[in-house]
C-alpha cells in the first residue's frame, strides 16, 4: 500500500521586508488523495506551493494546520515510508555512486552484505551498475539524478517523492529518464508524486494532474493515457497525447477566479 | 567581404597576441617559479645585505654559516626538538577540541548564541599580555608553552569550522533528514565532511599562529629552544645567528602547510577534483 493524503494543509511563512513583516500564504486548504500505485502529477507556475505541498508530505517542511496521512497513519516528520528525491540529485559529493545509495540503506540500519548488495540492485536498476565507484563530479546530470532515484528507491519506500527531478536536465537526457522512471514504476508499482511545470512530461507520465495555483489546489485532471505508456516518442505525436495536454494548459490558464 | 575577412583576422590576432601573452609561463611547472622567485630574493638579500653594518643586518652567506656552526654543535637540532614538542601538543589538543567546538557552533543556536561571542573574543585576545598570568598558573616549563600555542590555534580552527558549518548547503542536510538521520550522524556523516575544506583552511592559519606563538611563549618564559637562540644572539648582537631559528621557522611553517594541504586531498580528494583554477 501506498496511499498519501494532504488533508486541509495550510501553510504560511512570515518573511520580513525591510522593517515589515509579511505572511505568505504558501499554501490553502490544500486537500487531496494519491492513490496507491499511482503516478500523480503536481503543476502549476512558479510559487503555486506544489514544491511546498510536496516537501509537506515528505515531511521536510511542516504544515501549519492540517494534517499528512500515509495509509491512513497520520505522520509526523520524515519516514522510510516515503522516499524523496531532490531537484538537484543532492548526492554527498565525498561518497561514491555506490556509497550515496548505501546511505539512506545504513540509515536505515541494513548493514552487511545486505546493504551492498542492496544498493548494488538498485544502481543496477537505474542502469549505473558500472558507475558505482564514481563520484559526484564524475556523473553527469542525468547520471546524478538516476543515482538520486536508486537512493531513495533503495530504502523500499511506499511513496516516491520527486520535486522537478528532471528539470536540470537537457532535453534528450529529460526524455530518457522519463521513460526510465515509467520503466521503474512499471517493475516496482510504487505510488510516485512528482512535482514538475513541464506540461509534456505531466502527460506522459501522471494518472493524474493536480493543477495548483496561488497555494491552492485548482483542478484535478485525469489523464486517459493507457498504461504501460510504450514508446513516449510516439505517444507525443497522438491525439490523445494532444488532448490531454490540452486540458491540462486550458486549466493552467483559466482566470483563477472562476474557480471558486 | 573584404572588410568582414580583414575584421576576422584582426580579431584572430588580437586572439593569438592573448594567448601568447598569458600562455609565455603557462607550460612552466609551478616549482620552478616558486624556485626562481625564492633564489631572485636570495640574489637581491645577498647584493644588498652585504652594504649592511652586520649589527643592522644580514645576508644569506653570513647566515648559512651561522647555521652551519649551529648545526654542528648540536645546538640547533635540540633548539628545534625543544620547541616543536609543546608546538605539536599544543597544536594537536586545539584540533581536538577546536574542530568540535566549531561544528557545535554552527549547528546548535543555543550553544552559538550562549558560547559564539566567547570564541569571537578569544580570537582578539591579546594572548601576550596574558602570558605572564599563564605563568603564574602553569610555571615556566612545558605546560605553558603548550598552552599559550593551543590557544593561539584554537580560535582560528574554531571559528573557520564554525563557518564552513555556517554554509554547508541546507539541502545536503535534508537528505539526512529524508533519510532519518539522527542529528548526531547528520553532523558527523554531512556536516563534518562538507566543512573539511573549512576547516583544513582553519588548520593552516593555525599552523602560522602556532609558531609565533611558539616564540611568544619561548621568550616570556624559561627561554629555550629555537626562541631562546633568537633573543640570546639578539642580545649579543649576533644578527646572523639571529636570523637562522627565524628562517628554520619559516621554512617548518611552510611545510607543515605543505602537509596539511597534503592530508586534505587525502582526506578530501573529492575538494580538490571539483575545485577548478584559471
Amino acid at each position: 500500500m501506498g496511499e498519501v493524503s494532504l488533508v486541509d494543509v495550510s501553510r504560511s511563512f512570515n518573511i520580513r521586508i525591510g522593517a515589515e513583516t509579511h505572511t505568505v500564504r504558501a499554501l490553502q486548504d490544500v486537500g487531496f488523495t494519491i492513490r496507491d500505485g499511482e503516478i500523480a502529477v503536481l503543476i502549476g507556475p512558479s510559487g503555486c506551493g506544489k514544491t511546498t505541498a510536496l516537501r509537506i508530505a515528505m515531511g521536510l517542511d511542516y504544515a501549519s494546520a492540517g494534517r499528512v496521512m500515509v495509509d491512513g497513519h497520520e505522520v509526523h516528520g520524515c519516514g522510510y515510508d516515503r522516499g524523496m528525491v531532490f531537484q538537484h540529485a543532492e548526492l554527498l559529493p565525498w561518497l561514491t555512486a555506490l556509497q550515496n545509495v548505501m546511505f539512506g540503506l545504513e540509515m536505515k540500519g541494513v548493514r552487511g552484505r545486505k546493504l551492498r548488495d542492496t544498493a548494488m540492485h538498485y544502481l543496477d536498476l537505474v542502469g549505473l551498475k558500472s558507475a558505482a565507484d564514481r563520484r559526484p563530479h564524475q556523473l553527469s546530470g542525468g547520471m546524478k539524478q538516476r543515482v538520486g532515484i536508486a537512493r531513495a528507491l533503495a530504502i523500499d519506500p511506499k511513496v516516491l517523492l520527486m520535486d522537478e527531478p528532471f528539470g536540470a536536465l537537457d532535453a534528450q537526457t529529460r526524455e530518457s529518464l522519463q521513460g526510465e522512471l515509467l520503466d521503474v514504476h512499471a517493475r516496482t508499482g510504487k505510488t510516485i508524486i512528482f512535482v514538475t511545470h513541464d506540461l509534456d512530461e505531466a502527460v506522459l507520465l501522471a494518472d493524474r494532474v493536480f493543477v495548483m495555483r496561488g497555494g491552492e489546489l485548482q483542478e484535478i485532471i485525469e489523464v486517459p493515457l493507457p498504461r504501460p505508456r510504450g514508446d513516449l516518442g510516439a505517444l507525443r505525436g497522438t491525439a490523445e497525447f494532444a488532448s490531454a495536454r490540452y486540458s491540462i494548459w486550458q486549466a493552467l490558464h483559466r482566470p483563477a477566479a472562476t474557480v471558486q | 567581404m573584404v572588410d568582414i575577412t580583414s575584421q576576422d583576422m584582426t580579431v584572430n590576432r588580437a586572439d593569438a597576441a592573448g594567448s601568447r601573452r598569458f600562455g609565455g609561463l603557462s607550460g612552466v611547472p609551478s616549482w620552478v617559479i616558486t624556485t626562481a622567485a625564492v633564489v631572485l630574493v636570495l640574489l637581491l638579500w645577498q647584493y644588498f645585505g652585504r652594504n649592511v653594518n652586520p649589527v643592522f643586518g644580514s645576508y644569506p652567506t653570513a647566515i648559512a654559516e651561522a647555521a652551519w656552526d649551529l648545526t654542528r654543535s648540536g645546538e640547533l637540532g635540540s633548539a628545534l626538538l625543544e620547541s616543536i614538542k609543546p608546538f605539536l601538543v599544543g597544536f594537536v589538543v586545539s584540533l581536538v577540541i577546536g574542530i568540535p567546538l566549531g561544528l557545535l557552533l554552527g549547528r546548535f543556536r543555543i550553544f552559538e548564541a550562549a558560547v559564539g561571542l566567547f570564541v569571537t573574543g578569544g580570537y582578539a585576545m591579546p594572548l601576550v599580555a596574558l602570558v605572564p598570568l599563564l605563568v603564574l598558573w602553569l610555571g615556566l616549563g612545558f605546560a605553558v608553552k603548550a598552552a599559550v600555542i593551543f590557544l593561539m590555534c584554537i580560535f582560528p580552527i574554531a571559528i573557520n569550522t564554525w563557518l564552513g558549518v555556517k554554509v554547508v548547503p541546507k539541502t545536503l542536510i535534508e537528505v539526512g533528514h529524508a533519510f532519518v538521520a539522527p542529528n548526531s550522524v547528520i553532523l558527523r556523516r554531512i556536516v563534518l565532511p562538507a566543512t573539511l575544506p573549512y576547516i583544513m583552511a582553519g588548520v593552516k592559519l593555525s599552523v602560522g599562529r602556532g609558531v609565533v606563538a611558539m616564540v611568544i611563549a619561548e621568550f616570556f618564559t624559561a627561554i629555550s629552544g629555537l626562541g631562546g637562540i633568537i633573543i640570546n644572539s639578539a642580545n649579543n648582537f649576533d644578527t646572523a645567528r639571529m636570523f637562522v631559528p627565524i628562517i628554520v621557522l619559516m621554512v617548518l611553517a611552510t611545510l607543515l602547510n605543505a602537509l596539511v594541504g597534503r592530508i586534505e586531498r587525502w582526506v578530501a580528494p573529492w575538494q580538490v577534483e571539483i575545485a577548478s583554477r584559471d
